[in-house]
């Protein structure tokens, strides 16, 4: 485990950040103080260069507007791509999706470039998907059902290099008749659970933690309210 | 000195609906709309005599039914103030009809029900009124404005409410753009720290800017013009040295707006140096910029400042919020948030010197059913301060809670979570249905005791 401080890059919280997604930095810092472990949350804006350096990045969803002008500062400091390709540890939310794939199609039905970080592309489904989603975790080192809150109007199609984060019980997920939610290619994972995904799914957010610090596993965190979260939102699906 | 429009001075009386007989303002009603005011009375008259509370909206509903011009007609007789925004919008309301009743009588709501049908009902419970004072949902504006064509609409603050259920703020603050777009004539109270407000205001001919203050700008960094970056730099006003934030578009010819109306903590500053004492009974710093704002309209409509001030700086309650109530061995004060914006604000009107402070979350549909603007909220240390998550949705709360480090206890049952504070003063913080269910309970706890 590295001495220094663990650096959680909170990417772009003034442009994505329309519904807590914030929390998810907090979430990794606060799973990683409370084992005793120094953190900090790097904060950057529109003002900023993308660091490549970071341990874990953290993205959050958009509006229209806002996305683009998020697609437009990643491609120009390419810093979050180039961490991804060496195996830093990156969690999407929602239209971070979206910006980070090929192409996404907006509400009006311009075709916006991605960074071509995960192999999708997303257009618009006929309805808006909102409401509890629940899902059985596709991805090697997650065991227990992943719950969260989808909001979005996108459908994301994955391509080749793309596998699901898991597979939809309950709710929506990717919207595009695949039964299948979230991407995870590499080092990122992506889901359309959006805000704070990482409040319910404790077992995804010591995954991430566990890459950044390189270790096969951390030591169990008991939270008993968390666990409480989990047992009623899971309930929903029931 | 003020800008002033024409005043009537007329000071009619009070009537009950549908008894107007032949003169006054009740013979601009057709005979359908005056069938449909009759109506509507007697139905909110059963209402209230069966407890099914305040009865307004049943006669509203009921009215409109029978004639859907009403709106309209219980309109044209009077010179009308509308008021929206996503937050202070009942708060603003009050204040302005208390600042238009130095000048005349006012119809207004009594309980926050501001879509048609509550409006319909406020109108004709006080047919006879020269003047109003209406609150109105943000996306009614433009076909209630439509209908009363008022002469002042006041614009408080655009951001996120509950997204699961409304749509994206970006689209509300076009469709008040467009809905102002028919109505040159009426002047616009506008908010300049907020940028979403002062897009929606800024190609109005007759606009009265407020620095009314921005609390949240988390809505706003991209231009709702351009989709450009808003760009905030800290500034200190030329003529008063106050501090403020000033915002620009670096995508369009589009920035603050200089104010014709700001404040301090002590004053309320005005068109022709004009510099008001202004200490209100509500808290907080957002009730300060409703004020303004609600003053900046009287006058508009013709009110003295300095009495429209005075009478905006007396209200002390509204619907039950800000009130104190004893429950057993408890004095508690009740504050209501319904969107993160709210939140933030209510909580920096916590009194930390309190014994106990109970949140009530619930995820109802008319709360959003979307509980992550949770983790948009600042949540404070409350040093000394038993802090208790309650609410339907209180475990949500509560790993909230954890993960920012408060300490705190989780009873879902807020009366049971008041109970279990040491004896004392409890503020009490709850979203929209908490609010409500715990109100309903709190009576009847103190009828049965």
């Amino acid at each position: 485990m590295p001495e220094s401080t663990v650096r959680i890059g909170l990417v772009l919280p003034d442009v994505m950040g329309t519904y807590g997604d914030s929390g998810n930095a907090l979430i990794l810092r606060q799973r990683l103080r409370m084992r005793g472990i120094d953190a900090e949350i790097v904060e950057i804006t529109l003002s900023d260069p993308v660091p490549e350096s970071l341990d874990v990045y953290t993205l959050g969803g958009a509006e229209d507007s806002a996305q683009r002008l998020a697609t437009r500062h990643l491609a120009r400091y390419p810093g979050l791509q180039k961490a991804a390709g060496r195996g830093a540890p990156v969690l999407a939310i929602c239209a971070a999706i979206q910006v980070l794939g090929h192409w996404y199609e907006t509400s009006a039905g311009e075709r916006v470039e991605g960074v071509s970080l995960l192999d999708v592309t997303t257009s618009p489904q006929a309805e808006r998907s909102i409401g509890e989603v629940i899902t059985r975790p596709a991805l090697d080192g997650l065991t227990q059902p992943l719950t969260g809150f989808e909001n979005h109007r996108g459908g994301t199609s994955l391509g080749a290099d793309a596998t699901p984060l898991g597979r939809v019980t309950h709710g929506v997920g990717n919207g595009v008749g695949d039964g299948l939610e979230g991407v995870v290619q590499g080092s990122v994972i992506s889901t359309y659970m959006h805000g704070p995904a990482l409040a319910r799914n404790p077992e995804l957010a010591d995954l991430l933690l566990a890459r950044a610090l390189g270790v096969d596993a951390l030591e169990p965190l008991e939270l008993e309210e968390v666990d409480r979260l989990r047992r009623e939102r899971l309930a929903v699906g029931r | 000195m003020w800008k002033t429009l024409p005043v009537s001075t007329r000071h009619d009386g009070a009537t009950r609906p549908g008894n107007s007989g032949a003169t006054g303002p009740a013979t601009r009603f057709s005979v359908r709309g005056r069938l449909a005011l009759r109506a509507a009375a007697a139905a909110a008259w059963a209402s209230q005599k069966a407890g099914r509370g305040k009865g307004s909206m049943i006669g509203g509903l009921i009215a409109l039914k029978i004639d859907p011009t009403l709106m309209s007609q219980l309109g044209s007789g009077k010179r009308t103030v509308v008021i929206t925004g996503t937050n202070g919008k009942s708060t603003t309301t009050r204040m302005t009809a208390a600042a238009l009743a130095t000048i005349g009588d006012v119809a207004t709501q009594a309980d926050g029900a501001n879509m048609d049908a509550g409006i319909v009902a406020a109108l004709s419970s006080h047919v006879d009124a020269s003047l109003a004072a209406i609150e109105v949902d943000e996306l009614h504006v433009p076909h209630v404005s439509d209908a009363l064509q008022p002469q002042a609409i006041v614009l408080l603050n655009l951001s996120r409410d509950q997204l699961d259920r409304v749509g994206e703020i970006n689209m509300i603050e076009r469709k008040l753009r467009a809905g102002l777009a028919r109505h040159p004539d009426a002047v616009v109270i506008a908010n300049c720290d907020d940028v979403l407000v002062a897009s929606a205001a800024y190609d109005a001919p007759n606009v009265v800017w407020v620095a009314a203050g921005g609390g949240w700008a988390g809505d706003s960094v991209s231009c709702p013009r351009s989709g450009e970056p808003i760009v905030w730099e800290e500034r200190t006003g030329d003529a008063t040295g106050i501090a403020y934030n000033h915002w620009r578009s670096t995508g369009t010819d589009f920035e603050r707006p200089t104010p014709d109306w700001w404040l301090d903590d002590d004053h309320l500053y005005g068109p022709d140096g004009s510099k008001i004492p202004m200490s209100l009974t509500l808290p907080g710093k957002a009730n300060r910029g409703n004020a303004a704002q609600a003053v900046a309209a009287a006058v508009t409509l013709g009110a003295r400042a300095e009495d429209a001030v005075a009478a905006a700086a007396s209200v002390r309650e509204i619907a039950g919020r800000y009130s104190s109530v004893q429950v057993g061995a408890h004095t508690l004060r009740m504050l209501l948030a319904k969107n993160p914006a709210g939140w933030q604000e209510a909580l920096s009107m916590i009194d930390h010197d309190v014994d106990g402070l109970v949140i009530a979350v619930n995820g109802q549909v008319p709360d959003g059913e979307d509980l992550s603007w949770l983790w948009d909220v600042r949540f404070e240390h409350f040093e000394g301060v038993k802090v208790v998550a309650s609410g339907e949705r209180a475990t949500d709360l509560a790993v909230r809670l954890t993960y920012a480090g408060v300490e705190h206890t989780l009873e879902p049952n807020p009366l049971r979570a008041i109970a279990s504070c040491p004896p004392g003063r409890v503020e009490v913080l709850a979203n929209y249905t908490a609010f409500r269910d715990l109100n309903t309970a709190i009576a009847k706890e103190n009828r049965d005791a």
